[in-house]
């Protein structure tokens, strides 16, 4: 391997243009300029870096690549870092989500335009942390270590009851993740390391594994989020500014289905099979709940953030059917959702940057004005509620092949979020861009502007090549999917629980 | 003359105290020249610490030991006590209390607070803790024109009393059931189920508790945080805690670790409660000084559990805490002194309404501190309240982790709140600039540390490890 740490400069590259951003100073506009240079510089070289590392990385190999190992704290954690094809395809994500989220701002912020760009720019490092640490505390570290821009950039640039959904991101998640800091030192004195590759070669105390397991969920199902802790999901969504959606629904809740992957599934293969029932119930219930939910909702982003709980439902079932395609479905489904999510975020952000509101009721006729939105719109709608040809119907047809392999009762529920999420896709679609136009207001808004366009036709290219051409995530992952559901204690259990 | 090589450091203390009262006498307006010469000598203090080739012995006729355990805990006293007379100069200055006994006064409570953590006996940990509570009786009430601090000193000095009436009561009953008043005697000559004993030990508990303030025996502390000036408020918040708890862990590991598993429960109780009430009843305060007491009394709370454990890596971890708790609190309060507008000094956290705006650098910092001391990563805090959980799991203690985590969750909130206030909210006016260096590079220094901890966290701990090997 090369002996240059590209994974560490990945992840802290976007820590020294935070650096740069601290330095600069000046009047107004020329600050938030020359911010706005060296915070999409800084995400661009990121993203470089990201595709050279996916040119350089071998499919064929299932462990981790591109490993690297220092002391930090002694006789407990390292600090380590790899990747397989299964963080590859999140760092992508994250690295692809972010210049997006950077030129969404842009566009939207007015006010602290440098501070909005440190807090973005900082959730990347964090994030990259996440998808590539190998050692359990140094996840730990990162994934809590996001919370701090997170809460600043909902409670900074945030709606009306900002403040109450900050604290309640902040608190709800934080209360959530100390069970697994718990659980990750009960690991420690019970397995002596938290090295994840050791880890997955010794087998945790059966005894303690179910404890272990639930620590783990307590802070996953709060950040995923499971039906019934979504609660914060809604409030957090509807206040953040839009590109703190976008990372928030795109990125942030993705890390909970990888830890869902990485750890529950790696490690504790005893406790996952015999949870696996409860998953599934707590997932159909939030994929038929939240769907009729978001139904009735009056406000665009409240409706998708509803809808985002349903999607992540299809994900839980698809990690624990254990088998193949269960996993990379959810997987697909992940990255999807991440593109498509991301994608309605913006697009709401687009028409309320002109009218300043996100009540349904205020809109309805955007086809004769806007006919460019509109068919952006209409991919991301079609991607969301999984029509074949996007990349939101590889997913969910995925899952529900693995989940019929192991339940078709399973798999009857979850295919009724399909069609709901029809429902109330094509229902919002409907109300905001068909019609006639009612509000007079509207008729003085403009079709997308070149910047606008520049955000979102990536977004709409990748949605459609996705649903064409799946192989790319899907051979990027094979291998390593491989890995996990090969896992022998994993099949023995999921044997035994079957007979 | 071979004691007197060991005894340097408190006798230019003493020496140092005793050439500034006369200076003090015989020169009108002295307060800044002694406070200049107290500094010096507190950094000589540092120095000797550090160039001493370090050694463990016990001097005195064993009532008196010097080792790593007691230059570590000094040196944080020292490092505490020089930050706090830098950087509330200015303050002083402003409040008119700068009167030439102030800075002779906190340093007779350091040179009680070394004989509080170098005692190996009951009457020479007395004589400490009397020689420290006195000097901070009056410190609290430094502020002769205002209502506030006399009433604080007052209130301190009736309920400080009360605590050292008890302390000595507890000492006496010691004394009548074991015959004797060094540690390491009383360890040898008490055992398990004397009633007796048990008594005098919970006596001297709860004066001990009394100066750390632990609940329930915290209820002088927001009164008296609020009151006194805030000079001589982050003061208590520094060295005194770092004394108290030098000299419970000396009762508790020598002179009592005999009967360990009587004053586990205790201690547990005790450290529950005050995590509990440092979260809740911050909750609801506007004063910055008295959601400070109440913020350390929770932290105290944590503090404990490390000793809870009875494991040299329970203490190691609390040692930790305490040094991560002193640079947040020496952070914390240098931040306070930035809230000044029109040379009023502002104390109520709905002053600092929009401070993001006005003063981004000065927030950017508190909000750095605020989140440490919440406990959250990467930053300082996060790792002080983990090592002392990572040892409480190691002992079992799985409910006390899985408290004292909630319980952080609550703190959160308040710690939230500020930051709320700072960013979320409009504006008001600006504070004053401030020119004053000391301030500055208190602040920028201790908030690199708690930046930074992450990097290397592993420094203290080596240190800490080598410090609590006295007690195996």
């Amino acid at each position: 391997m090369t002996s240059l740490p590209i994974l560490s400069i990945l992840i802290f590259l976007p820590l020294i243009g935070v650096l740069f951003l601290l330095t600069v100073k000046g009047d107004q506009t020329y600050e938030n300029k020359i911010c706005g240079i060296v915070a999409i510089l800084t995400s661009i070289i990121t993203l470089f870096i990201s595709v050279f590392i996916w040119k350089k990385f071998n499919y064929s190999i299932s462990s981790f690549q591109f490993v690297e190992t220092k002391n930090w704290i002694k006789n407990f954690a390292q600090y380590k870092v790899g990747i397989d094809g299964i963080s590859l395809a999140f760092v992508l994500l994250t690295t692809f989500i972010t210049p997006i989220c950077i030129l969404a701002t842009i566009n939207s912020v007015k006010v602290r335009l440098k501070e909005f760009f440190i807090c973005l720019l900082l959730m990347e490092t964090f994030m990259l942390g996440v998808f590539c640490s190998l050692d359990l505390f140094l996840f730990y570290v990162f994934f809590e270590a996001g919370l701090i821009p997170m809460y600043l950039i909902i409670g900074i640039w945030g709606g009306q009851r900002r403040v109450y959904s900050a604290f309640k991101f902040f608190l709800y998640t934080l209360l959530g993740s100390i069970f697994m800091l718990i659980s990750i030192i009960v690991i420690f004195y019970d397995a002596g390391t938290l090295d994840v590759e050791k880890l997955y070669n010794l087998e945790i105390n059966k005894s303690y594994q179910i404890y272990l397991w639930l620590g783990f969920f307590s802070s996953f199902a709060v950040k995923t989020p499971m039906w019934p802790f979504h609660t914060w999901l809604p409030d957090a969504h509807v206040e953040a500014p839009t590109s703190g959606s976008v990372i928030l629904a795109a990125i942030l809740l993705k890390m909970a289905g990888y830890g869902f992957i990485r750890f529950s599934l790696g490690l504790f293969p005893v406790a996952s099979v015999y949870f696996a029932p409860l998953v599934f119930v707590l997932s159909i219930v939030a994929i038929i709940y939240t769907s009729l939910v978001a139904l009735m909702q009056e406000d665009m982003k409240k409706l998708i953030a509803y809808s985002s709980v349903a999607h992540m439902g299809f994900v839980t079932i698809g990690i624990f059917v254990f088998n193949k395609q269960g996993i990379e479905g959810s997987i697909f489904q992940m990255i999807s959702h991440g593109i498509v999510s991301a994608a309605l975020f913006l697009c709401v952000g687009v028409v309320y940057d002109r009218l300043h509101t996100r009540e349904i009721s205020n809109y309805g006729g955007l086809v004769n004005i806007m006919p460019k939105y509109a068919i952006c719109f209409m991919v991301f709608i079609l991607g969301s509620l999984g029509l074949p040809g996007t990349s939101g119907f590889i997913g969910e047809i995925l899952v529900l092949i693995g989940s019929f392999k192991f339940n078709y009762l399973v798999t009857f529920f979850a295919a009724t979020g399909v069609v709901l999420s029809a429902c109330y896709s094509l229902w919002l679609y409907k109300r905001v861009v068909f019609g006639e136009i009612k509000n007079e207001k509207l008729k003085t808004m403009d079709d997308l502007n070149f910047k606008e366009l520049l955000i979102l036709l990536p977004l709409f290219f990748l949605t459609i090549f996705l649903g064409f051409y799946p192989n790319i995530i899907l051979d990027m992952i094979g291998s390593s999917v491989d890995h996990v559901v090969n896992n022998k204690s994993l099949l023995n259990n999921l044997k035994a629980s079957l007979k | 003359m071979i004691v007197l090589e060991y005894l340097y450091p408190e006798l230019i203390l003493i020496i140092g105290f005793l050439t500034c009262i006369l200076i003090g006498v015989f020169q009108k307006n002295s307060f800044d020249l002694i406070s200049k010469i107290i500094i010096l000598i507190f950094f000589s203090c540092l120095l000797i610490f550090y160039i001493n080739p370090k050694q463990e012995i016990v001097v005195l006729n064993n009532t008196y030991s010097i080792d790593h355990f007691s230059v570590f805990l000094k040196s944080l006293i020292l490092i505490s006590s020089i930050f706090v007379l830098i950087f509330t100069k200015e303050y002083i200055q402003r409040c008119q209390i700068n009167f030439f006994e102030y800075p002779i006064l906190l340093l007779s409570s350091v040179i009680g607070m070394f004989v509080m953590i170098s005692s190996n006996d009951l009457i020479g940990l007395y004589l400490g803790i009397e020689l420290q509570s006195l000097s901070l009786y009056v410190l609290a009430s430094s502020d002769k024109n205002s209502i506030k601090s006399t009433e604080a000193g007052v209130k301190y000095f009736i309920l400080g009393a009360l605590s050292s009436g008890l302390f000595l009561y507890g000492c006496s009953l010691i004394y009548g059931f074991s015959g004797h008043t060094n540690y390491f005697l009383i360890n040898e000559n008490i055992n398990n189920g004397n009633l007796g004993v048990l008594f005098g030990f919970v006596f001297i508990l709860i004066g001990l508790a009394f100066k750390i303030s632990s609940a329930p025996f915290h209820m002088w502390a927001p009164d008296v945080y609020e009151g006194s000036p805030t000079s001589v408020t982050a003061f208590f918040s520094l060295a005194p805690k770092v004394a108290g708890l030098g000299a419970l862990i000396k009762i508790l590991f020598i002179a009592f670790g005999n009967i360990i598993n009587e004053w586990k429960l205790i201690l547990t109780i005790i450290s529950i409660l005050s995590m509990f009430i440092g979260a809740l009843a911050a909750i609801g305060q506007t004063n910055i000084k008295r959601l400070m007491a109440y913020s350390s009394i929770g932290h105290i709370g944590y503090a404990l559990i490390g000793l809870v454990t009875g494991v040299s890596s329970g203490l190691s971890a609390t040692l930790i805490y305490i040094s991560i708790y002193v640079v947040m609190n020496i952070a914390v309060f240098s931040c306070v002194f930035f809230f000044k507008r029109g040379n009023v000094y502002f104390e109520n956290i709905s002053d600092l309404s929009g401070l993001s705006k006005n003063h981004p650098i000065l927030a950017l910092c508190f909000t750095l501190i605020l989140f440490s001391l919440a406990g959250i990563p990467p930053l300082a805090g996060f790792f002080a309240k983990f090592y002392i959980f990572k040892s409480a799991i190691e002992t079992n203690l799985y409910l006390l982790a899985i408290l004292g985590l909630v319980s952080s969750v609550i703190a959160a909130f308040y710690y939230l709140r500020i930051i709320k206030i700072m960013y979320f909210d409009n504006e008001v006016d600006k504070f004053d600039d401030s020119y004053n260096l000391g301030l500055k590079i208190s602040l920028l220094l201790s908030t690199f540390i708690i930046s930074f901890y992450f990097i290397k966290p592993d420094f203290i701990i080596n240190f800490s490890n080598l410090v609590v090997k006295i007690f195996n």
